[in-house]
């Protein structure tokens, strides 16, 4: 039977079978963004004490869907002073981007849609473009609140990415390949989140910075700024925002359980934990990170803006500076560097 | 298939590299600047060098143009005198153009004749099939040319420290916050427990 299913996609052409995997990836990661908003909501009423969506059908889990639908019904209203191209653009952007991430991420082992050699790099280049739809929003939009927001984004995920990028250096030391299904593989029997723990939270705060979220959701602060740069979106465009920034969330878990919680591995290759297909430990690690998100978000107060960029450039940039010469040293000096 | 997507993306470069001096709006110059990068990225893929096309997507699109854009946002540009003086810089940039178009013209005449061997130059790299880009591109930068390599490094590091130098002043009278002393205070510094006497205040 498998085997048949196997031979008939062997022959199908190689466009269809492209657009048919794009598919398989991008319409449950669209459900879950979904339920990720679902889980937002339910978990922080949890830690609130509050009961969070419970009407629209079974416990509330359809509310995602009700919303999406209601603001799929709203009016498009563009500002009369907009740029009207740039400011339609850029929710697109942020959309695009925050899907065609997912072409490199394994699901499992050879479950990835491409397999490049600069996995690491690509996913890279993509997170750090993502700031072009926030810029593009805000100065597009002609307002000024829309325009501080969109600024404060800019120089916010400017200066995380640097400390993300060191931290994917130490990574890489200890993997000897850009590529991300042997970073995955060479995580077996031990995850890195063991031996470099302290560039795991530099990561993960990293992360939070990178995808505007609490504590670091300056940009789009409605105390001061009333909502940010997506003041003046409405309707779809306002949800293709919203959409992108949860697909984020989702992409930037993906990395951490890639980069060190070991992907689709098991966390020890004994029988009842390796009879769990490794794409469900996968979305098992993934939803551990988007809980901590969460958990973040209900606990921590804003940053103040001095603070997130002392804190970038003042503590994670020189600390991680620091581990990456410090972990070369220590892989050279124990010749455990990877041939 | 491959040369249908190069002459897609080279007719994209070019358009927007002609749009970026064309364009009346210097932020949709910028942006059409950046679709230029990401071009030539697509074409560094197209040939094989996915390292230097991710490179040049981080270094160019994902930081320097972020903040070329942060300044020409910020900066309140007043387009009718950019306009102005077009004949007085015209001489200046035909010359630029000119050397570039010479030297344009030598690597298309290097590609036709075939490249020079250079004395001494790199030697022992492996076949290409056995590497992938990201170590060849390594090994050569550390070993056979680590010191132009480390000499680079050096200049980067002199203009970043030039452009502190440049751009630090010492304001007096300025409040800043230190974080050590805030920690390092006690709790009876601060806080002090009173008994407040109904209708007399403190």
């Amino acid at each position: 039977m498998f085997e048949n299913v196997a031979q008939l996609w062997d022959q199908l052409p190689l466009i269809i079978r492209i657009v048919a995997s794009i598919l398989v990836i991008t319409v449950p990661l669209l459900i879950g963004m979904a339920m990720l908003t679902y889980f937002e909501r339910k978990v922080m009423a949890a830690m609130q004490l509050r009961q969070g969506p419970a009407l629209v059908g079974p416990w509330g889990l359809l509310q995602a869907f009700a919303d999406g639908l209601k603001l799929l019904g709203k009016e498009v209203i563009i500002p009369a002073g907009a740029n009207r191209v740039v400011f339609v653009a850029a929710p697109m952007l942020t959309f695009l981007l925050a899907l065609v991430a997912w072409a490199v991420i394994p699901f499992g082992k050879g479950l990835v849609l491409a397999d490049i050699n600069v996995g690491v790099l690509y996913l890279f280049a993509i997170s750090s473009l993502g700031v072009y739809g926030i810029i593009m929003a805000g100065w597009a939009s002609n307002s000024k609140y829309a325009f501080l927001g969109g600024l404060r984004a800019a120089a916010q995920m400017v200066s995380y990415e640097v400390s993300i990028g060191l931290v994917i250096i130490t990574v890489l030391l200890c993997v000897g390949s850009l590529n991300l299904s042997k970073i995955v593989e060479a995580q077996k029997g031990l995850w890195f989140f063991i031996p470099l723990f302290p560039m795991f939270i530099i990561f993960f705060i990293s992360a939070l910075a990178e995808t505007n979220r609490a504590p670091f959701d300056l940009p789009e602060g409605e105390s001061e700024l009333s909502g940010g740069f997506n003041v003046e979106y409405s309707s779809m465009a306002f949800a293709l925002f919203f959409l992108g920034e949860y697909i984020n969330m989702i992409l930037m878990s993906g990395m951490t359980s890639i980069l060190f919680l070991g992907g689709w591995l098991p966390p020890l290759d004994i029988a009842p934990l390796n009879w769990i297909p490794g794409p469900l430990w996968f979305i098992l690690k993934i939803c551990f990170c988007l809980f901590c998100f969460i958990w973040v978000r209900a606990t921590l107060p804003r940053y103040r803006y001095d603070q997130l960029m002392r804190l970038g450039w003042k503590v994670f940039l020189p600390f991680s500076l620091i581990w990456v010469v410090l972990t070369a040293g220590v892989l050279v000096y124990f010749d455990l560097l990877p041939k | 298939m491959v040369n249908i997507a190069f002459f897609v993306f080279a007719a994209i470069l070019l358009a927007s590299a002609v749009r970026v001096i064309t364009a009346k709006n210097p932020v949709h110059s910028v942006l059409f600047l950046i679709l230029a990068f990401f071009s030539a990225a697509a074409l560094f893929v197209l040939i094989g060098a996915e390292f230097v096309a991710m490179i040049l997507v981080i270094v160019y699109v994902g930081a320097v143009a972020v903040l070329f854009l942060f300044v020409v946002m910020m900066l309140d540009i007043n387009f009718q005198e950019l306009r102005q003086g077009f004949l007085r810089y015209l001489p200046v940039g035909l010359v630029v153009g000119g050397i570039l178009a010479v030297e344009l013209g030598f690597l298309a005449a290097t590609q036709l004749i075939g490249p020079v061997e250079a004395a001494g130059g790199p030697t022992a790299i492996p076949p290409a099939s056995e590497l992938t880009n990201t170590q060849a591109i390594g090994h050569i930068l550390y070993t056979d040319y680590v010191y132009a390599f480390q000499a680079s490094g050096l200049i980067l590091l002199v203009a970043m420290i030039g452009a502190i130098v440049l751009t630090l002043r010492s304001r007096k009278g300025v409040r800043r916050q230190q974080i050590g002393q805030q920690l390092d205070r006690k709790r009876d510094q601060v806080v002090a427990v009173r008994k407040v006497p109904t209708r007399g205040g403190v």
